[in-house]
């Protein structure tokens, strides 16, 4: 079976400076790869250049469309990647308010998606709306309510509902329970785990928190200074850290 | 100092080509907006410049030409427009839609129904129709080159949810030949109909914002909607006073502060027809 | 029996006599002259040839007579004009350090050579009513300089490039666009980005020039040379060939020095921003040049987060003829549209009403 999402030898660099550098890896469909490290690792700008946000410097991003052909990110035209975006792929972002329309309300924030790709009955697309906030546990009576009356977790569960309804068969996240107080992201990454599991996604997850990658990933990667320097099954590192960094890493985790 | 000497209708012929090459464009991808130089006219920007650019390219000195705002002939920049195309190209005018070859109009569509020997002209103040869903021009110009309407059906759809029904009653958006959504001008919705399958060419000319769009005679244009809250017209309660018409639109007159109203047809041409006034 | 309204031609015509009476005001008053107006409101018909992109001092003074000082109305009466004029070609580039400069002055430096030369200006008089003026009292004369102004004045921003101090103009001769010919698309040139500063409205460039100052986009400015004087304007007919002087213009040129790009690795230099204007049209100048360099933000690696660095926000409301068309024509009717709203409102109200009294028969 071919993999979803593959990266051959990925590197981003800004002048002298490097983002990523080398990144290569094959994430298979269902999987849910963790890349972990401190802020200013690079970890940010590889799921940037992995969704085509940004273009790598060197190396290839290669994504298994739905009729199983493989095709080169930086090889497919602007309007192939911005379908992309809105069908096949999600992002959640760390800041849900990048993430969502602000000024319209939450019904019309899930329902964008089917709208987009040309479902035309209202009652259907409310229908759908209500149904995935009721799945991400957002009260119905939310639903006409404009997300800035949303709190911080209400706003994340809003961004993944809006990425989900679509049935996306792989999503980045940036972060996704940075800035939520401890017992809302305990909720939030139960919720995510539930929903990645139930609908089969693949899933690339940045986070500095090796507790939200223990929870969500299977695999994980340690990137320290724009390198990867730890590869492996999520429990085996965290279990038995082989580098330097990532003993320190799994060390410092508080143990709650 | 002397006077200049004015070119027919006023543009140079070097601009005219420019005009009619943007025209020939437009007519080519119906609906897509169309960015020509527009130039600096006698009347100020937003006063119908890029309606008039528009007739100024197309009038030859066998048109006969009608003006119209708001649907009468004697309301003041109609009458402006007129007397604009008298004085720089001499064609003959009239009141009459049936007797005329190019209509140039400002926020409606005559009610008689036109044929294939008449051209209409819009006046476009704002010729995007995400414009207010998106500001910035060179996201709007992407969307529409992949068809990303979907923000379109958001406000339609936000509409419903806050009002129960579309707010939207004038420069109502509308697909053509299935491909480009447009803005209709500020046409009221009830007008959106006449654009379907019209026998005239239809151009659009929008001089402030330097676009140019068409709708080719006999081609496709759909409202948006949904399937279960469809597009819907005006009506009102009463017909015309003054010829009793119960199809046309009305304007409403205030006869007095106890309020006291009066409807009659906005379309004075269609009202006097009716009446048999010439 | 109601009769719809008719006479909106006669209307008109009678507006226009009305405005021509009103126009000319009390008849015992003598009537102003174009040359009045050209030779003591000179400032005012500078901006107007500005904006108005056209210069000609008399059709200037013509313009603001007929728009009764109104100078955005002068300004619009003059592109109209510009329209229909022939256009012959492209001028040379204009020489402005050849200037025969009668004011040039330099923040950066106590001195510079050639002089700081005050010249007429306003700066530094006290802001209090001259009623002599009032009496119509001429001035003294002048006196002239007691020597001749050094004809050499080296540009500043020039000494500093020599010394490497200074970004370097592009070196490029590529093509220029031209504003009045082509649409103006998004992301703009800085050809076209000049273009429309150079006719945009004072008041609007102005108030963006202070919002950077306030810190909307700061580029840390200093006035690195503000020169007004007389231009020889060049022109290459087909038939000769060659370049010849047609004319002598006035402009007011501005060089702003600003934040200085680079780093640590990377040599850093001063970064410039450019303003220039016909006549003697200082505000416009500075605030054009500020404005500027803070549109510049993207070349140079600046977070865009002010209006003054928001291109299409900056571009698309300076010009103030569109402006005013776009504003003012909400004088025009709009009953249509409205009698829509009313209809619209008038039911959606019917049928909350509609609810209630459902409510209430129901309790």
């Amino acid at each position: 079976m071919n993999p979803l999402l593959s990266a051959e030898g990925l590197t981003k660099t800004y002048g002298a400076r490097i983002g990523c550098r080398d990144v290569s890896f094959d994430l298979f469909p269902g999987e849910v790869l963790a890349i972990v490290g401190e802020s200013g690792s690079g970890k940010t700008t590889l799921l940037r250049c992995l969704s085509g946000h940004v273009a790598a410097s060197a190396g290839r991003v290669i994504y298994t469309t739905r009729d199983g052909k493989r095709a080169a990110l930086d090889e497919m035209s602007e309007a192939e990647r911005r379908l992309l975006m809105r069908t096949d792929w999600g992002f959640v972002h760390q800041d849900a308010r990048e993430g969502l329309r602000m000024g319209v309300s939450a019904g019309a924030n899930v329902g964008e998606r089917m709208m987009a790709v040309g479902v035309r009955h209202y009652g259907k697309i409310r229908a759908a709306a209500a149904d995935w906030l009721s799945r991400v546990e957002i009260p119905e009576d939310r639903i006409d309510d404009s997300p800035w009356s949303y709190s911080g977790g209400m706003r994340q569960r809003l961004q993944i509902a809006r990425n989900l309804v679509t049935s996306p068969r792989l999503v980045f996240m940036d972060e996704p329970t940075g800035g939520l107080d401890v017992s809302v992201q305990a909720r939030l990454l139960d919720l995510i785990r539930g929903l990645v599991k139930g609908l089969g996604l693949a899933a690339v997850v940045v986070t500095h928190d090796l507790a939200v990658a223990r929870l969500l990933s299977s695999r994980m990667m340690v990137m320290q200074q724009g390198r990867v320097i730890e590869e492996g099954l999520t429990d085996q590192i965290l279990e038995d850290p082989q580098a330097a960094y990532s003993q320190l890493l799994v060390s410092s985790v508080l143990q709650v | 100092m002397n006077a200049p000497a004015y070119n027919f209708a006023y543009l140079n012929e070097q601009t005219k080509r420019m005009v009619r090459r943007a025209i020939l464009k437009a007519i080519a991808i119906p609906g897509y907006q169309v960015p020509f130089a527009s130039r600096e006219m006698p009347m100020p920007y937003g006063w119908g410049t890029g309606g008039v650019q528009v007739t100024a390219a197309i009038l030859t000195p066998d048109d006969t030409l009608k003006v119209i705002d708001q649907g009468a002939d004697d309301t003041t920049n109609a009458v402006s427009i007129r007397k604009f195309f008298v004085k720089t190209a001499g064609v003959a005018t009239t009141e009459r839609t049936s007797e005329a070859t190019v209509i140039q109009t400002r926020h409606r569509i005559p009610e008689m129904t036109l044929t294939e020997d008449q051209i209409l002209v819009f006046q476009v103040p704002i010729p995007e129709p995400l414009r207010f869903l998106e500001p910035r021009e060179t996201e709007t110009r992407k969307m529409h080159a992949l068809e990303e309407y979907g923000v379109m059906h958001v406000k339609l759809y936000e509409d419903i949810a806050h009002y129960g029904e579309i707010a939207t009653t004038y420069a109502y958006p509308a697909k053509v030949a299935e491909r480009y959504v447009f803005d209709p001008s500020p046409i009221p919705k009830f007008d959106n109909p006449k654009l379907d399958n019209c026998p005239a060419l239809q151009l659009f000319g929008a001089g402030r914002e330097k676009r140019i769009y068409a709708i080719p005679p006999y081609t496709r244009v759909r409202s948006l909607d949904f399937e279960d809250h469809p597009f819907e017209v005006q009506t009102w309660n009463q017909p015309c006073a003054l010829c009793g018409s119960r199809e046309s639109f009305l304007d409403e007159i205030v006869m007095d502060d106890k309020g006291t109203r009066m409807f009659v047809c906005s379309d004075t041409d269609f009202c006097a027809s009716r009446r048999g006034a010439a | 029996m109601y009769v719809a309204v008719k006479g909106g031609e006669q209307a008109i015509d009678a507006a226009h006599r009305l405005l021509a009476e009103e126009r000319r005001g009390d008849r015992s008053v003598p009537s102003l002259t174009l040359a009045q107006i050209a030779e003591q409101l000179t400032l005012g018909v500078d901006r107007v040839m500005n904006e108005g992109s056209l210069y000609d001092r008399e059709l200037a003074a013509l313009a603001v007579k007929q728009a009764r000082g109104d100078l955005i109305e002068a300004i619009f009466l003059v592109r109209a004009t510009r329209t229909t004029l022939a256009r012959f070609g492209y001028a040379e580039p204009l020489e402005t350090r050849n200037m025969q400069a009668k004011r040039r002055i330099s923040a950066a430096f106590k001195d510079i050579p050639g002089g700081q030369i005050l010249g007429p200006t306003f700066d530094y008089t006290h802001r209090l009513l001259d009623f002599s003026l009032a009496a119509g009292e001429d001035p003294a004369e002048a006196a002239g300089a007691p020597s001749e102004l050094d004809a050499d004045m080296p540009r500043v921003l020039e000494l500093l490039g020599a010394e490497g101090l200074m970004e370097q103009p592009s070196a490029d001769q590529q093509d220029v666009d031209d504003l009045t010919q082509d649409p103006l698309n998004f992301p703009a040139g800085r050809d076209l980005r000049l273009q429309n500063l150079a006719r945009g409205d004072e008041g609007f460039l102005l108030a963006l020039a202070y919002s950077t100052q306030r810190g909307y986009g700061r580029t840390h400015p200093f006035a690195g040379e503000i020169r007004v004087g007389t231009v020889e304007v060049s022109f290459t007919p087909e038939e000769l060939g060659f370049p010849v002087v047609i004319g002598e213009i006035t402009v007011t040129e501005c060089e702003m020095i600003n934040q200085f790009k680079g780093s640590a690795t990377i040599a850093p230099q001063f970064t410039r921003g450019y303003g220039l204007a016909f006549g003697q049209c200082e505000r416009k100048a500075m605030s054009m040049a500020l404005v500027d360099r803070a549109l510049r933000a993207g070349e140079l690696g600046e977070e865009r987060v002010a209006p003054a660095q928001d291109e299409e926000f900056v571009l698309s409301h300076s010009d103030n003829v569109q402006a005013t068309g776009f504003v003012e024509h909400l004088k025009l009717p709009h009953y249509v549209d409205f009698q829509s709203e009313l209809v619209m409102l008038r039911r959606m109200r019917a049928e909350i009403e509609a609810g209630k009294d459902r409510l209430e028969a129901a309790e």
